[in-house]
């Protein structure tokens, strides 16, 4: 064998091994995953979780976000337009993966509007005014309190609810289900327990199809 | 004649094993940042940067066989080495974290691998970067000898 072929040889099967070793994982994720969705169906949804649209519908999306996560912000209008397109049979679980810096608190402040009944509103406020307050240099809070106060919050309640620290445990509780779920990028999608497994819209909205 | 051609077909096999090494590493560092999705932290970069290029170095200088190899080759692996050598120091805790300008919440000090308690992603680096250290100085010294 002369010593081109040899060089060749090397290069095709390294990459074929890798291509092998990059379906077996992702096999084994999802492999797991589905596992995790039949016996820990609780990692995907808690009793705190917010669920947005029929909560008897036959598909649900669960979906990690970081409230400061970009594509998170350009997911959200695709996941409110398919689920009017198949009206009642999609429901979306909303929990959180706050790995930029301070989205902890962007997050707590977002479950605390809950009392005021402002949830979805506020979120989508956020996503809205995302490039005002979630530069990754230098996170804004002070322009979170202003979107907070621009969606009619009662500023007050809303400090006195803040400081709730159930809302710690709660954040506690989504980091160690992303962790135990295998989340390690924003925004993660499981449908109906499936995890998404090559990132983009068209891909999402085929699995979101398939489980129709 | 005969003699020349051992030689030259032992330095061909050493480039070979260099480059082969690090076509594994970049390979190896891909797959655990784009399919194990582990975010690499700084030190990983600057290792990375100094390993990348060496799989086309060599291959380049494979054929033929350039006996500049080592002089286009060595800078990359010395620096490599260096930042591979400094990482693990940090990664067992023999220079303290405060000192690594880390960013974005990936401390480099995190060990996302631990095989048999010793084995880490650094450690692999470093073992990379030594070896095609060793075959490069191997190289350099039978070309001395001519």
């Amino acid at each position: 064998m002369n010593k081109q072929k040899i060089v060749l040889l090397s290069v095709v099967s390294l990459l074929l091994l890798f291509v092998f070793a990059a379906i077996a994982y992702k096999t084994k994720q999802s492999q797991e995953a589905a596992f995790l969705a039949k016996k820990h169906e609780e990692l995907f949804i808690r009793d705190h979780s917010t669920v947005i649209g029929n909560s008897d519908a036959e598909v649900t999306i669960v979906e990690f976000l970081d409230p400061a996560c970009e594509t998170c912000r350009a997911f959200y209008p695709f996941i409110k337009d398919i689920m009017a397109q198949h009206d009642g049979k999609i429901k979306h679980v909303i929990r959180y993966a706050p790995f930029h810096p301070n989205s902890d608190y962007v997050v707590k402040l977002l479950e605390a509007t809950k009392k005021q009944g402002k949830y979805t509103q506020t979120l989508e406020a956020l996503f809205q005014y995302q490039s005002q307050w979630a530069s990754h240099h230098s996170p804004n809070l002070q322009v979170v309190w202003q979107i907070m106060s621009h969606v009619g919050l009662d500023i007050e309640q809303l400090k006195k609810d803040f400081n709730d620290p159930k809302l710690d445990q709660l954040i506690q509780q989504e980091l160690a289900d992303a962790k135990k779920l295998n989340v390690k990028k924003t925004p993660q999608y499981f449908v109906n327990g499936k995890i998404l497994q090559t990132f983009g819209q068209k891909q999402l909205q085929e699995l979101i199809e398939s489980e129709l | 004649m005969n003699a020349t051609d051992n030689r030259s077909s032992r330095d061909w096999n050493i480039i070979f094993i260099a480059w082969l090494v690090a076509l594994i590493a970049t390979l190896g560092s891909l797959f655990l940042s784009e399919v194990m999705e582990y975010p690499p932290c700084t030190f990983c970069w600057y290792q990375r940067i100094f390993m990348y290029p060496l799989v086309v170095i060599f291959l380049v200088g494979l054929f033929p066989l350039s006996r500049d190899l080592f002089k286009y080759s060595i800078t990359f692996v010395v620096l490599g080495w260096l930042v591979a050598l400094y990482h693990n120091l940090l990664q067992y805790g023999i220079i303290s974290e405060d000192m690594a300008p880390c960013t974005q919440g990936i401390p480099c000090s995190t060990k996302y691998i631990d095989i048999l308690g010793f084995i880490t992603i650094p450690m692999l680096s470093f073992i990379a970067f030594s070896i095609i250290l060793a075959l490069l100085l191997s190289f350099y010294k039978g070309k001395t000898h001519e």
